[in-house]
């Protein structure tokens, strides 16, 4: 065993759990978020099934405000791969006029949790692959790697089962689902360097180039499309920048940076003194909010 | 990042990837007892192998003003007290995985709760770790929980140890003290066979020997903790044992394409090794190996892998591919240590659910031999397993399977224990070896059976189970049912709660466990009627539905028909037949159904009879007449022509 990297023993305990859920569930699908960490997930489901295809499909949420890039990169994906694509928009949100600059969580809350259950209902999926990983926030530490959720999606996080060894109960009351979390034990580094070393696509928006942007309380908001709203004092700049995390553009800060090649990147990561989800909006209410958010069904 | 990491990546970021993709990974597990600093233990080791960055350091200042209990200065234990209902108990509750690394390694640690009840969580994180650092707080020594986490360390195998006597600030970093724990702890440890132990003197507030020397103790002359959690051998013992690989999945994307993919668990596989597959026996060659990377020669331990054999034999998800000289042994009966994980008590006789690797099997309990007292390690005997209890206990399987004594393997000897109807994962169990006593008693397979007795009698075995309060009409119902299947020529049985208590049962009062053994009997005598070829009528009150599917699951699909005869309690406490109700609200009859006991109805009987609505006659044909849509009577008999 000690022969084995990190990161060897790493892929082959995320395959382990993707043939597992295959084997024991009957709808599983993809959550595909287009990011990086689903990059990593969608390599590591195609190498534990070839020479056969992932026995399931990609399941997006799309809340209409993704940059264009990502939607590109999903459509060239699947397409490259032969996979099937579900693309989910919450049309009420569309119809009811929220948009991310809404006030409150509402935004949140209808075009990404009510979206996502949605999507899991309407395509009856009962295991749904999520990208977390342990290391992001302490909530996510305690979750387990098969995570259940009711059949109102919600988490329990006091009535988790045990997990123990590398054996997963996989099985379900009627109306539960499971999140499975197979980069649970992954870290940043570890996913970059395994992009790094594996040559794992990813979304171009994560290499510097220089891209329009508007500051927005001391947040640089790119301009990817005509719809963000601009003010008399809005100045679009053309900055060097790329993004940490990816999610709706009108949510997700970009940094200045000239990392426009992978290692770039990875060499500013780890030089870095913020961590990831700095950038991520949608996080910043309070310490408990994420605990809050999946026990209502955020994934 | 250290400042010599600092420099490489900025300098030349290729070399840094490059030393850092050789690292080892190791588990460890953090045991301790409330307040021995185990939260600030790990939140100093995240700080040091600097994990923390600069906004969650500022969070966390922010944090330990608020709510931290170092009066502002910086509690480290805030890091990784997770959850929102932990922190206003201010304590953690649950297993929770953390990650920080150097260059050396990568670390995952478990990190488990100090409470007595929570034994189930510290089991979770010790099942997947290497080693385990025990906490003891220098001021109070080795105590009871101290002993308890090393023994449950020890019973999942873990075999490193690291005692980290922390506070060491506030005995004056004394050595003396530091000793006298060492040699105290030492001398429990051998009693558990316990001895790869490392003693540090440790303040995980102050940091002294966690990273750095103290220049405190310097009369401590051993490794700081992280230098010694670098430089711990790891476990390679694997890859030198036979190879076993349980099969998780069978891919066939086009008939010229048969793999079996699954983890390796132990040993190496070469192509053109012979292999035999079990529990079948069967043997065939390696022809290809396809590794996470593609195709290769060989694969170890650790990987997953698809293999393909040279020959078309059968192979399922379940079954165990292993060197075809050293397979490991098949059994269904085994003797096992069981850590119990659930509020509602093991009860021997009850039937779960097993899952060991990739396969899952129905398994009975035997009676319990002995429970352990985790805190003077003495073998009590007990009647059942309450919640975080261990005991050891025989089990046996609907099927043999391929296993390891868990001291040889913890994939092949490790096992859940899932409850069949609520799914949940109730206990954790060590195998130790298959059990030698009744493995010569097999069915024999006769060629006069089940079928033929049935086909002789025109009839379709079955039990039609009568379930319902005392009073319900059960009795009443069923007699009116078997009259009707008798004149109609079918040869039938009925087993009555009455007499089968006076005679089979007389041993058997009406606690749980006599319940349960009550019912276990019952569906035992019913299965060999059936076997016999009879219809069975069982008309037993049966309140318990882990019992009723105790004696669902003895029969094949489709034999059993639950009868549920749906009484409000108030009418048949009315109704008093037999006047028990009356001596039970007295308080002469104890442990009464509906009374001091509980009735759990059927959540999907086959037939339900609301007695409020029928008569017995009424109920009776309702019954009928499901037997005949079920094709378990059929009017169309020859004979009746």
């Amino acid at each position: 065993m000690s022969d084995l990297t990190h990161l060897q023993r790493l892929e082959a305990e995320s395959i382990h759990i993707f043939r597992e859920v295959v084997a024991e569930c009957e709808r599983p699908a993809l959550l595909y978020s287009i990011g990086k960490d689903s990059s990593v997930m969608l390599h590591l489901a195609l190498k534990a099934f070839a020479p056969a295809k992932p026995p399931f499909p990609l399941l997006q949420i799309a809340s209409g405000w993704d940059f264009r890039e990502m939607l590109e990169f999903r459509d060239a994906t699947a397409k490259r791969y032969g996979l099937e694509l579900l693309v989910h928009t919450n049309e009420e949100g569309v119809r009811a006029g929220v948009k991310p600059w809404t006030p409150g969580t509402a935004y949140a809350d209808l075009m990404l949790t009510q979206a996502l259950r949605q999507a899991l209902d309407k395509y009856g999926v009962d295991a749904a692959f999520g990208g977390g990983r342990r290391d992001e926030e302490k909530s996510r530490a305690k979750e387990r790697i098969f995570s259940f959720r009711s059949a109102q999606h919600r988490w329990d996080p006091k009535n988790q089962r045990p997990e123990l060894w590398q054996l997963y109960n996989a099985r379900k009351n009627r109306g539960e689902s499971i999140r499975i979390f197979p980069l649970s034990n992954w870290t940043e580094l570890d996913v970059w360097q395994y992009i790094h070393l594996e040559k794992v696509p990813v979304v171009p928006l994560y290499l510097a180039k220089t891209r329009p942007v508007v500051r927005r309380d001391g947040r640089l908001i790119m301009v990817d499309d005509e719809r963000l709203p601009l003010g008399p004092d809005d100045r679009v700049e053309h900055l060097k920048v790329r993004f940490r995390t990816l999610g709706c553009y009108p949510l997700t800060a970009a940094t200045e940076s000239t990392a426009a090649s992978l290692t770039d990147v990875i060499r500013e990561m780890l030089l870095a003194t913020g961590s990831e989800r700095e950038g991520r909006i949608v996080d910043h209410d309070g310490a408990a909010s994420m605990e809050k958010k999946k026990q209502e069904g955020y994934f | 990042m250290a400042a010599a990491d600092s420099e490489l990546i900025a300098a030349d970021i290729e070399a840094y990837l490059e030393s850092h993709r050789h690292k080892s990974l190791l588990r460890f597990i953090t045991c301790g007892s409330v307040d021995d600093g185990k939260s600030s233990l790990i939140g100093r080791l995240l700080f040091e192998t600097k994990m923390i960055f600069a906004d969650q350091l500022r969070a966390l200042e922010d944090d330990s003003r608020r709510v931290g209990t170092r009066g502002g200065a910086i509690d480290f234990a805030l890091l990784v007290d997770g959850l929102a209902a932990e922190r206003e108990q201010g304590i953690t509750i649950d297993v929770a995985y953390r990650f920080f690394s150097t260059d050396k390694r990568k670390f995952i640690v478990a990190d488990t709760p100090g409470h007595e009840q929570y034994t189930r969580n510290m089991v979770t994180g010790a099942s997947t770790a290497e080693l385990a650092v025990i906490l003891v707080d220098a001021r109070k020594g080795v105590l009871t929980q101290t002993r308890r986490h090393s023994y449950l360390v020890a019973l999942l195998g873990i075999e490193k140890i690291v005692l980290a006597i922390n506070k060491m600030d506030l005995v004056d970093f004394d050595e003396r003290r530091f000793r006298e724990i060492e040699s105290e702890y030492r001398a429990f440890a051998a009693k558990i066979r316990l001895s790869d132990i490392t003693a540090i003197p440790l303040s995980a507030v102050g940091g002294d020997n966690v990273a750095a020397a103290s220049p405190r103790m310097s009369w401590y002359r051993g490794p700081t903790l992280i230098a010694h959690l670098e430089s711990a051998p790891l476990t390679d013992s694997v890859t030198h044992k036979a190879f076993r690989l349980p099969v998780q999945w069978v891919n066939r994307p086009d008939p010229e394409f048969r793999g079996f993919a699954g983890l390796i668990a132990s040993g190496v596989v070469r192509a053109g090794d012979p292999l035999r597959v079990l529990p079948s026996g069967r043997t065939s060659r390696v022809a290809r190996i396809l590794g996470a990377g593609g195709e290769v020669s060989h694969a170890v331990a650790g990987e997953s892998v698809t293999l393909t054999l040279e020959d078309e034999i059968d192979v399922s998800r379940g079954d165990v591919l292993a060197s075809a000289d050293s397979p490991p042994p098949v059994a269904s009966q085994f003797h096992a240590t069981i850590v119990w994980m659930h509020d509602e008590p093991l009860v021997p006789g009850r039937v779960y659910l097993l899952k060991l690797a990739t396969k899952t099997v129905t398994a009975t309990l035997a009676p319990i031999k002995y429970r352990i007292d985790v805190n003077t390690l003495e073998r009590v005997a007990a009647g059942r397993l309450e919640l975080n209890d261990i005991g050891y206990c025989g089990l046996e399987l609907a099927s043999a399977i391929a296993f390891e004594p868990y001291r040889e393997s913890r994939t092949l000897g490790g096992f859940i224990l899932i409850d069949r109807l609520t799914n949940t994962t109730v206990g954790a169990g060590l195998l130790e070896a298959a059990q030698r006593r009744a493995e010569n008693v097999h069915w024999q397979a006769l060629d006069v059976n089940k079928r033929a007795r049935a086909e002789l009698s025109h009839q379709k075995p079955c039990v039609v189970w009568f379930t319902g309060l005392s009073g319900a009409g059960k009795s009443t119902i069923a007699n009116l049912v078997e009259k009707k299947l008798h004149a109609d020529g079918r040869q039938t049985y009925l087993l009555d709660g009455d007499n089968v208590r006076l005679g089979l049962n007389k041993d058997l009062g009406f606690s749980v466990e006599d319940r349960v053994e009550n019912i276990r009997r019952v569906g035992e005598v019913a299965r060999l009627m059936v076997d016999a070829g009879l219809i069975v009528l069982v008309s037993f009150i049966s309140p318990f539905r882990a019992e009723r599917d105790m004696a669902r699951a003895l029969l094949e699909p489709g034999e059993f028909v639950e009868v549920f005869v749906d009484t409000p309690l108030a009418q048949a406490e009315a109704r008093d037949v037999k006047g028990l109700y009356k001596k039970a609200r007295r308080g002469e009859l104890r442990n009464f159904t509906g009374i001091d006991s509980p009735y759990e109805p059927p959540l999907a009987p086959e037939v339900l009879l609301d007695t409020t609505r029928l008569t017995p006659q009424a109920a009776a044909e309702a019954v009928i007449a499901h037997l005949r849509e079920a094709e378990i009577i059929d009017v169309d008999l020859t004979w009746e022509i």
